[in-house]
């Protein structure tokens, strides 16, 4: 039966984590920069004017 | 090792698009409800016929990763209690270790699929139930609420009569005081958190949908710090979660990638939406959604068990399709009342 474990070192695994948070990190800054650049034209777009909408 | 990671991503188009487009609605879902996208993905996983193993260490990576991302906007909000969340790691991630271990336990026996399947069956229809009925009745004091923008002062929210019980009952020492004024015991913060971290780790889900109502009513923590403080120590929790799947090879980052990105774009949609519709409005079909990945798992399961391969079938196409018909609402709706918003103006400007 496979026991409770301590997490030990494993530089692959570490990698791996560390992947899905730089890849977290770089979507949040991201979407946020696309969001300023085409947010407001696509609202325009998608409901016909301006909206107050964030 | 940098050719191995970017390896492990390169899955076929059409699964790369199904995982954008789940985590997009899940992200959504997420975004608007502050809770529930997540506990959608490891079932769906285990639907498409990944191991155990593999659909739960997947589903705790993405909710890792999608925790991140949630934790730096609540951060900017002032809602994360770091006293608080400090303390429910330790006992966060020694229930999670505990539930992985049951979790490879049970699947060294061949039991795991089936017996998360029924967890989940329980768990959802039971919590779905919760909120249906919460939300026929017009009381709107179970779910999140989304108009905490940090301006209001916390010690002005009420605390729960139970949690208030609680407080005054186990007055075991060393106490703590909490943002909101909130005096509490250590070992109360600590058995919320191991409980609901064997949840986690055996589900591979936040467990947001538990903690929080846990965090509120046995705590007594007001909801806007509940929803902020989870999220950073799901940072945690989660991340050594994944982790230690990870050294078990139960991270796939060819699913983890994908839906990551689609639920970064779906939470913008989802939170930036609670500000135009009421999420009061949408609960109905939120706990429609819950009950409907119920059945969906419990469909699902029985076809597995039957062999039959319909049945499954049957089975993701439902829980899938309560996913994206909640999040069509959601985006229906805002846009619905937008237009209207907009059609009004001009009328009164005209």
């Amino acid at each position: 039966m496979p026991g409770l474990e301590v997490p030990t070192w494993d530089p692959e695994t570490a990698m791996l984590i560390g992947a899905i948070l730089l890849e977290a990190i770089v979507l949040y800054v991201g979407y946020a920069g696309l969001e300023r650049l085409v947010g407001r034209r696509l609202m325009e777009f998608l409901v016909g004017g301006d909206s107050d909408a964030r | 090792m940098l050719g191995s990671v970017i390896g492990a991503v390169s899955g076929s188009p059409e699964t790369v698009a199904l995982f954008v487009g789940f985590g997009l609605v899940v992200g959504l879902l997420f975004g608007f409800f502050g809770m529930g996208g997540s506990f959608l993905v490891t079932p769906a996983l285990l639907m498409l016929g990944y191991p155990a193993s593999v659909a739960v260490g997947s589903g705790m990576a993405f909710v890792f990763g999608t925790a991140v991302i949630a934790t730096l906007k609540h951060h900017d909000l002032g809602q994360v209690d770091y006293k608080l969340g400090a303390i429910m790691i330790a006992g966060t991630t020694i229930g999670i270790e505990v539930g992985r271990a049951s979790v490879f336990y049970l699947e060294s026996l061949g039991l795991a699929g089936g017996v998360i399947s029924v967890v989940y069956v329980f768990l959802l229809g039971g919590i779905g139930l919760m909120v249906t009925r919460d939300a026929l009745s017009g009381d709107s004091d179970g779910g999140i609420d989304h108009d905490a923008d940090g301006d209001e002062d916390l010690s002005e929210y009420d605390i729960p009569e139970i949690a208030t019980r609680i407080q005054e009952t186990v007055r075991i020492p060393p106490m703590v005081t909490l943002r909101g004024d909130v005096r509490v015991s250590v070992w109360v913060i600590t058995a919320v958190a191991f409980s609901t971290g064997v949840l986690s780790g055996f589900l591979g889900v936040g467990g947001g949908f538990i903690r929080m109502p846990a965090m509120i009513y046995a705590i007594g923590v007001p909801a806007p710090v509940a929803v902020g403080t989870d999220l950073f120590e799901i940072v945690f929790s989660g991340g050594i979660g994944s982790y230690l799947y990870g050294q078990s090879g139960g991270v796939d980052l060819s699913i983890v990638a994908p839906l990551l990105f689609g639920s970064a774009l779906g939470a913008r949609i989802g939170s930036a939406a609670t500000a135009v519709v009421d999420a009061d409005d949408i609960k109905v079909y939120f706990g429609g959604m819950l009950l409907a990945g119920s059945v969906a798992v419990g469909v699902g399961e029985v076809g597995s068990y039957l062999g039959n391969e319909l049945l499954e079938t049957v089975g993701l196409f439902l829980v899938i399709g309560a996913a994206v018909a909640v999040a069509g609402a959601i985006v229906f709706s805002t846009l619905r009342t937008l237009r209207s918003t907009r059609g009004r103006v001009t009328a009164t400007t005209d």
